[in-house]
C-alpha cells in the first residue's frame, strides 16, 4: 500500500513529463494540410514574363511535378532558393514556381539575380490560388502526381534534409510509378 | 482674456476629437457598405483561427492572410452561400485547425472529454482519500505541533 501510494504519482508524473517534453520537440506553427492525398485545386494562372499564357491544373495532368510557392518579398524563400535549384537540375521534377501576392517587375528581378529553377512561374497576383492551395506562410513546396493528387506538403523554407529524406525519395517513388 | 483661451481650448480639443474619431472610422470602414453583411462576416471570421497569428481569429488579426480570408468570407456570403459552406470551406483548405470549435471527431475525442476525465479522476481520488482518511482512528496522525505550543519560540499554544 505505502509503495502504490508512492508508485502511482511517480508514474502520473512521469508520463505528465514524457507529453511535456514531447511537446517542446513539435512546432505549433505547423499545420498539417487536409489537402494531401486529395485531387490539387483547379487554377489557371499566367505565366511570370508573358501574361499572354496561362497554365491550368489539367496542363500539368500526366508528370510529376512540384510546385514551389515563394515571394520576392519573403526571406526565407531567399535562404532556400539555392536548394531548389540545385534540386531542378539534379532530377527531373518539373519544378513551378507560385509567385504569390508579389510585384512581376520585382519578382522578375529576384529570379534574374539567384537564378530561375522553375519550368514556369505562375502569377498568384491576389493570393486566390494560394487560397485554394491551403497556404499560410510562404515558402510553401507541394509535390503533385501524375493523376493531380498532392502527395506531400512541406510549410516553411527547404533544409536539404527534407529534400534528401522526404521529397527526393518520394519523388522517385513517383517518377517510377509511372 | 481667460475666457477667450478657455473657448479656444475648447474648440480645439472638440476638433481632436472630431478628427480622431474620424481616423478611428476610417480605419474600422467596411469593406462593403451593407452592415447586415459585414455583421455575418465579422461573426463567421470570429470562428476561425488565424494561421499566421495563431491565437488570433480572422475577424480579429490584422495578417495579410486574414484580411484575404475576411475577404473571401465576404465574397462567399455576398454570393449567397450559408455560413455552413464557408466553414466547410475553410476546413477543406486549412483543416480543422482553422475552426475555433473543433468537431468531435476520433482525433478530437481527447480534447474534448480529457478535461472532465482528469476532473473526474481527481474527485474520485481525493474523495477515497478522505473517506480513508476519515475512518483512521486518532493516533494514527501525527500530533499539531502547534497544539502543544513551540517551546522554542515561546509562543502560546495556537488555537
Amino acid at each position: 500500500m505505502k509503495v502504490l501510494g508512492f508508485l502511482v504519482p511517480m508514474v502520473i508524473f512521469g508520463g505528465i513529463m514524457g507529453f511535456m517534453y514531447a511537446g517542446l520537440s513539435l512546432n505549433p506553427g505547423l499545420v498539417p494540410s487536409p489537402l494531401i492525398g486529395k485531387p490539387a485545386p483547379a487554377f489557371e494562372l499566367v505565366k511570370l514574363g508573358d501574361p499572354s499564357q496561362t497554365i491550368s491544373r489539367e496542363d500539368m495532368l500526366g508528370k510529376v511535378w512540384m510546385l514551389n510557392v515563394w515571394a520576392s518579398w519573403c526571406a526565407p524563400c531567399r535562404e532556400e532558393h539555392p536548394l531548389v535549384v540545385d534540386l531542378a537540375k539534379r532530377n527531373p521534377v518539373a519544378v513551378y514556381g507560385l509567385n504569390y501576392k508579389d510585384q512581376g517587375p520585382a519578382a522578375r528581378a529576384w529570379l534574374t539575380n539567384l537564378g530561375d529553377p522553375y519550368r514556369a512561374t505562375l502569377v498568384d497576383a491576389d493570393g486566390r490560388v494560394g487560397i485554394e492551395f491551403g497556404v499560410y506562410g510562404v515558402p510553401e513546396t507541394f509535390v503533385i502526381d501524375r493523376e493531380g493528387v498532392i502527395r506531400y506538403k512541406h510549410t516553411g523554407p527547404l533544409t536539404a534534409e527534407v529534400l534528401r529524406t522526404r521529397i527526393e525519395p518520394l519523388l522517385k517513388e513517383l517518377q517510377d510509378a509511372g | 482674456m481667460q475666457v477667450d483661451r478657455w473657448w479656444a481650448s475648447l474648440i480645439l480639443s472638440l476638433a481632436l476629437a472630431c478628427l480622431s474619431t474620424a481616423a478611428l472610422a476610417r480605419e474600422a470602414a467596411p469593406a462593403s457598405a451593407d452592415q447586415a453583411l459585414e455583421d455575418r462576416v465579422m461573426r463567421v471570421a470570429s470562428e476561425l483561427r488565424c494561421l499566421v497569428c495563431q491565437n488570433e481569429t480572422i475577424a480579429m488579426s490584422s495578417a495579410d492572410l486574414a484580411v484575404d480570408l475576411r475577404n473571401q468570407v465576404r465574397t462567399m456570403l455576398r454570393n449567397g452561400q450559408s455560413e455552413r459552406e464557408v466553414f466547410d470551406f475553410m476546413t477543406e483548405r486549412y483543416g480543422d485547425f482553422v475552426l475555433y470549435r473543433p468537431p468531435l471527431n476520433n482525433t478530437t475525442v481527447a480534447l474534448w472529454f480529457g478535461p472532465f476525465i482528469f476532473l473526474g479522476g481527481g474527485l474520485v481520488g481525493l474523495w477515497w482519500m478522505l473517506r480513508r482518511r476519515s475512518q483512521l482512528p486518532a493516533e494514527e496522525f501525527e500530533a499539531d505541533e502547534n497544539a502543544l505550543g513551540d517551546e522554542e519560540s515561546g509562543l502560546p499554544p495556537r488555537r
